[in-house]
């Protein structure tokens, strides 16, 4: 019972934070250097570790298929598995759970210092709500900065199921017969369909984050807890979002 | 100064960068209490505090000096009883639209990922209070009135603790409050800037009519600036009137408060020495 009131706070809380987000939607164009260093924050620091990542997640879609398809004599359909379960499902997943682990971390750190060090206070006395001037730059930094990293997962994605489809001599395809296959059964569609998946991860992502950050109370023990807690409530989140939302774009 | 001629000459406030006026405001606190849990912080804590008025809170640590002011800014919601600014409840966005309030925090509460000059312009680029050449003007001169000018590029993390709480008053300063909170302003400066600290608190007042509260321990400071003094103890305010009227006391633990004896023939400053102790 106590649990489950503390899941619907927790969910009054995040929307609370939402609507008093969006109500200075008009600030944003004022607050331009600030959504600009999240994007650096959020994209660019996050890039070199979601290609690293999308390229073996390719290659080990490609060696997969590889050894399942060789039964039915289908290894030129290889193209099609890597490019679909990359851009529809493993692209926005992953991409999601690397920016829980390493932008929402920082996000809840950041933000549950800042309350545990009372700026928070001192940003309230000043009149300068955290939602308008912290929450806000992050949220539209964030749906920004998302569609780039999926796209760019992808394509690392793909090639790193050519470059198995070519040189592993149990695949062994041509690298053209890989991206024909690849480019005929992948279509806009999908690789849409998989960023507006990854826009409402990423989304929730950072706004769970920021409200548990600002919801921290007492010392530097709680920061650690806070963060330990963004990063659980986000990945939960993206597991259970991804069974609807993929149900809800089919 | 009588209570009322006080009132009489100090209903307007000036402020010190435009010197536009506005009106000087009141605080009120009516049988204030607050808990933390069990933990019983404020009991029944009441007072006014007047336009242009300098209240001094003193007391021993841990008697709830902070959390009265945390209060009176509205960042605690009372438990029982209430706290108003001008009428208005200070926990309200709405009312600090209205009436502009700093605090200058005890451990200073600088934003850490601003340059020191950032930690100044924040509050007056938000609310779109001039150009970029007034807002650095006003917080230059804040800076340089404190002796933290040098500072400006540097973050808080590169600053002493003294800085730090020099440059969260100058950070007030440039707010251009109407009431200006101060929570042990000097306990981390040298004699000549806690004097400083003193003209300043007197300036704000005598010129500009600012409102000031001061939590302090400076008895000194307490003593040459204040209207009035309230000592609280244990979360209950003991006693309340003027500086002469504190010094005059015969109550016996303001007597002590105010010139504690120092015995380092104590039995418990011994028993420190002794090697089970260790
Ligand atoms: N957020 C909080 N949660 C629980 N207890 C608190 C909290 N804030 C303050 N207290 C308790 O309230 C009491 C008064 O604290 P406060 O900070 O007001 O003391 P103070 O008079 O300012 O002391 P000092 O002179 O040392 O600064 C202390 O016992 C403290 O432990
Ligand atoms: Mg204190």
């Amino acid at each position: 019972m106590k649990q489950i009131t503390k899941v619907l706070e927790g969910v009054g809380s995040v929307v609370q934070l939402l609507l008093q987000s969006l109500s200075y939607a008009g600030t944003l164009p004022r607050q331009g250097a600030r959504f600009i260093e999240q994007c650096y924050m959020i994209g660019y620091t996050t890039l070199p570790i979601v290609a690293i990542l999308s390229f073996f997640i390719g290659t080990v879609l490609a060696l997969e298929a590889g050894y399942a398809m060789e039964g039915f004599g289908a290894k030129e359909f290889i193209g099609s598995l890597v490019g679909l379960s990359m851009a529809r499902e493993l692209g926005p997943m992953m991409t999601s759970v690397l920016l829980a682990g390493r932008v929402g971390s920082a996000i809840t750190a950041e933000l549950a210092s800042m309350k545990v060090y009372q700026e928070i206070d001192a940003l309230t006395t000043m009149n300068i709500p955290a939602a308008k001037i912290l929450v806000l730059p992050r949220l539209a930094a964030v749906l920004v900065m998302m569609p780039v990293l999926i796209i760019i997962a992808n394509i690392v994605g793909w090639f790193g199921g050519s470059v198995v489809a070519r040189y592993v001599s149990s695949v062994g395809i041509s690298p053209e017969a890989y991206f024909a296959a690849l480019r005929h059964y992948t279509k806009f569609k999908d690789v849409m369909n998989g960023t507006a998946k990854a826009e409402v991860f990423g989304f929730v992502v950072v706004l769970v984050c920021c409200d548990i950050g600002l919801n921290t109370r007492g010392g530097p023990r709680e920061i650690g807890a806070s963060v330990t807690r963004g990063v659980v409530v986000s990945l939960i989140l993206i597991l259970v979002l991804d069974y609807f939302v993929t149900k809800l774009l089919m | 100064m009588s209570a009322e001629s006080l009132e009489a000459s100090c209903s307007k406030t000036r402020n010190p960068f435009t010197g536009a006026e506005a009106d000087a405001v009141s605080v009120k606190v009516e049988g204030l209490s607050k808990s933390f849990g069990d933990l019983s912080v404020l009991k029944n804590v009441s007072f006014d505090v007047k336009p242009g008025e300098i209240f001094v809170i003193m007391g021993p640590s841990g008697s709830g000096k902070s959390v009265l002011l945390r209060h009176i800014a509205g960042l605690d919601i009372p438990t029982s009883g209430k706290v108003t600014v001008e009428g208005l409840d200070p926990s309200l966005a709405e009312s600090r639209d209205r009436v502009r309030l700093a605090l200058v925090f005890q451990a200073g509460a600088l934003f850490n990922s601003l340059s020191v000059y950032d930690n100044l312009a924040l509050y007056p680029r938000e609310h779109r209070s001039g150009d970029e050449n007034a807002i650095r003007a006003r917080v230059m001169h804040a800076l340089k009135i404190l002796s933290v000018e040098q500072s400006a590029q540097q973050f808080p993390s590169e600053l002493s603790g003294g800085m730090k709480k020099r440059v969260s008053i100058a950070r007030a300063l440039v707010m251009e409050p109407q009431l200006l909170l101060y929570d042990e302003p000097t306990s981390e400066l040298d004699p000549v800037m806690g004097a400083t600290i003193s003209e300043i608190i007197a300036t704000l007042k005598n010129e500009y009519s600012v409102t000031s509260i001061v939590v302090t321990h400076d008895r000194s400071l307490a003593l040459t600036i204040a209207n009035r003094v309230g000592i609280l103890m244990a979360g209950k305010l003991i006693s309340l009137g003027s500086p002469d009227d504190l010094t005059k006391s015969k109550d016996p633990r303001i007597v002590d408060f105010l010139n504690p004896k120092i015995d380092i023939e104590h039995p418990r400053f011994k028993k420190l020495e002794t090697k089970d102790n260790l």
